[in-house]
């Protein structure tokens, strides 16, 4: 391969620029000062006691888990039903119906947020979290549905066909054949979906109706210096989460994918 | 063959079928006896995967009937039907291992678990892969899954097997070696086989009957040496092997017989059985299959008919030769075959030769 020293460099500030600001959290997470800047003064893990004992977090954390589980486990069931209905059936209008289930992903969250209110309002729905849910099924449904129809894709038909010659119903079929089958698009889905419904702001602030939820609770602390320092441990320990989580979804993927001797087409890690 | 193989398997009455405008299938008609191992042959698009795919309940109709053992198939469902299928990429399911791929039909067996576990074994025995039920299914080769396939479908004993043309991934050699392994399957467990292929050769290798069909009709029905040696029109002559078409000229009808003038080899009275029934095949001309006509080496005669010719082309193929020669001094050029017997020399290209060749073995396309 030809050296190009150019791109080299580039693909490290590049790198450098997306994890640098997180390393950074740890850094003054654990920092003995409530002014986050350098130089650094001591080690401390008092910010982490402050989280701890703040209420009003855990309740936020509370909602915002009801919440992401919630949106997860549904927007994996709608997207899953979508993309089987939209691969493997031939129904009137299909494609604009499936287009307007993707039109989310491109449409801009605040449009999103601001009309659901309006209706909601107008239909005298009280806000609460679960019309948060409702605001992030939109959001969310549109990416389980991308990553249900490539799993339903790459099925082969005839696998499906052999289960019924060999005496199964459809609805058996779909649970020994197919489902097996699909369940690393099922975790990547339920994965996803659940990163973006946890740290999704805008729905979450529109609809929200002032509930304790996460990423608006993070917000609202940072306006506050000295709570600054308690949120950066907050996020040390989601950092830390998050790769956890990522690790052991990658995990089954992987070993779900070795079982059926499938071709690894890449993951998150 | 015995009383019961004379038995209808399989019945199709008129059977109809579209995709949107796409008429699929047009108007098939036939039977297919109990026991026997039958192609449906013909060229890609010609509705012979579709015939297939209705018997096993895969593909609706728009008109006609499928009957299975005498029963109309009209309103029974896939998974309700006594057939199974070994599919063209074997649909092997990937996360189950060979012997829960076996099993996967006795799932509503009563029997208990030893006595399935015993059907399993057995049925891996009769593919050749007795001890492979534990492996991953993915770990296996093509030959093997395809073996898998088998006894996947035959572990539930169907009245008929369908094969959807089950040897076509599968390199020459091994696809040899599975046509001879499928037939003495065939004779050992007495299941009517449906085999589809656009191979001609497998279907004539390894078929008691055969069905040749073009856009989405039967052309013709028949055992391989009729369709072979008696095609009943050009389409089928040209699909099937070779076939040198020489144009001619009708003089006359006798009973069914003609009368014709072959170009370059001139005048022969045909009886009504060397003429193909299908009477739209375009310009008059008479059928020979390449080894009806004998390459006479110096210093052989032949009591057959004779024809001075020249030759064009030389194909060597080590056990046989192919010559192309124009005959009768003429621009038709035809094609035969010699085997390479010790002591027999190669001819040259441009040589004059004498070709012999019997009137019996023609068969006329009007």
């Amino acid at each position: 391969m030809t050296k190009a020293p150019g791109l080299k460099t580039y693909a490290i500030l590049y790198l450098a620029f997306l994890y640098g600001p997180i390393l950074v959290l740890p850094l003054f997470a654990f920092n003995d000062k409530a002014v986050v800047s350098f130089p650094l003064s001591g080690f401390t893990t008092k910010w982490f006691g402050e989280m701890w004992a703040d209420p009003n977090l855990w309740k936020a954390l509370k909602n915002s888990l009801i919440i992401s589980l919630s949106v997860a486990t549904l927007s994996t069931v709608l997207g899953l039903f979508a993309a089987r209905s939209s691969v493997r059936y031939q129904w009137p209008f299909k494609a604009p119906v499936m287009g307007f289930i993707m039109l989310p992903l491109v449409l801009p969250e605040m449009i999103i947020a601001m009309s659901l209110l309006i209706v909601l309002m107008a239909l005298g729905i009280p806000l609460s979290i679960f019309t948060v849910i409702l605001g992030h099924l939109l959001i969310c449904t549109p990416f389980s549905v991308a990553l249900m129809t490539s799993a339903f894709q790459s099925l082969d038909r005839s696998l499906e066909e052999a289960a019924l010659d060999l005496g199964e119903t459809p609805a058996s079929t779909f649970r020994l054949i197919i489902l097996p089958l699909v369940m690393p698009g099922i975790l990547s889905s339920f994965l996803i979906t659940f990163t973006i419904s946890i740290d999704e702001f805008i729905v979450a602030n529109f609809l929200g109706s002032g509930q304790p939820i996460l990423s608006v609770y993070i917000f609202g602390q940072f306006r506050f210096p000295a709570k600054v320092p308690s949120m950066l441990a907050l996020g040390t320990i989601l950092v830390g989460l998050s790769i956890c989580l990522l690790a052991i979804a990658e995990y089954f993927r992987r070993r779900g994918i070795a079982r059926i001797g499938g071709k690894d087409s890449g993951g998150f890690l | 063959m015995s009383a019961d193989k004379r038995q209808t398997m399989i019945e199709f009455r008129d059977i109809q079928k579209y995709y949107g405008d796409y008429h699929a299938l047009r108007g098939i008609n036939g039977t297919i006896r109990a026991g026997e191992f039958f192609s449906l042959l013909g060229p890609s698009g010609c509705g012979k995967t579709t015939l297939l795919r209705t018997i096993a309940g895969f593909e609706g109709i728009d008109s006609g009937a499928v009957l299975i053992d005498g029963k109309d198939m009209s309103s029974v469902p896939a998974n309700m039907r006594p057939t199974n299928m070994v599919f063209q990429s074997y649909a092997i399911f990937p996360h189950m291992s060979v012997a829960e791929n076996v099993a996967f039909g006795l799932r509503r067996d009563p029997r208990s678990k030893a006595e399935k576990a015993a059907a399993v074994e057995e049925a891996l025995g009769m593919v050749g892969l007795k001890g492979y039920g534990g492996r991953a299914a993915h770990a296996l080769s093509g030959g093997q899954r395809q073996r898998v396939a088998l006894a996947r479908a035959l572990i539930l004993k169907p009245k008929v097997l369908l094969l959807d043309e089950p040897l076509s991934a599968l390199d020459k050699k091994m696809r040899e070696h599975m046509q001879v392994e499928l037939i003495k399957l065939q004779r050992q467990v007495g299941i009517t086989f449906i085999l589809v292929t656009h191979d001609q050769e497998e279907a004539l290798v390894m078929s008691d009957r055969i069905a040749v069909m073009f856009e989405g009709q039967i052309a013709q029905l028949a055992d391989p040496e009729t369709l072979y040696r008696r095609p009943n029109s050009r389409k089928v002559a040209d699909f099937i092997g070779t076939m040198n078409f020489i144009p001619c000229e009708i003089l006359s009808e006798n009973a069914g017989g003609y009368e014709v003038d072959i170009k370059g080899l001139g005048r022969v009275t045909l009886s009504a059985d060397q003429v193909a029934s299908d009477e739209n095949s375009g310009t008059p001309a008479v059928g020979l299959r390449p080894e009806a006509l004998t390459l006479l080496f110096p210093g052989q005669t032949s009591d057959e008919r004779k024809v001075p010719g020249k030759i064009d082309e030389v194909i060597y193929f080590g056990d046989m030769t192919s010559y192309d020669v124009f005959i009768g001094g003429t621009d038709i050029e035809v094609r035969l075959s010699m085997r390479n017997v010790p002591g027999r020399p190669v001819m040259d290209v441009g040589t004059g030769v004498e070709l012999s060749w019997s009137p019996s073995a023609l068969v006329l396309f009007r």
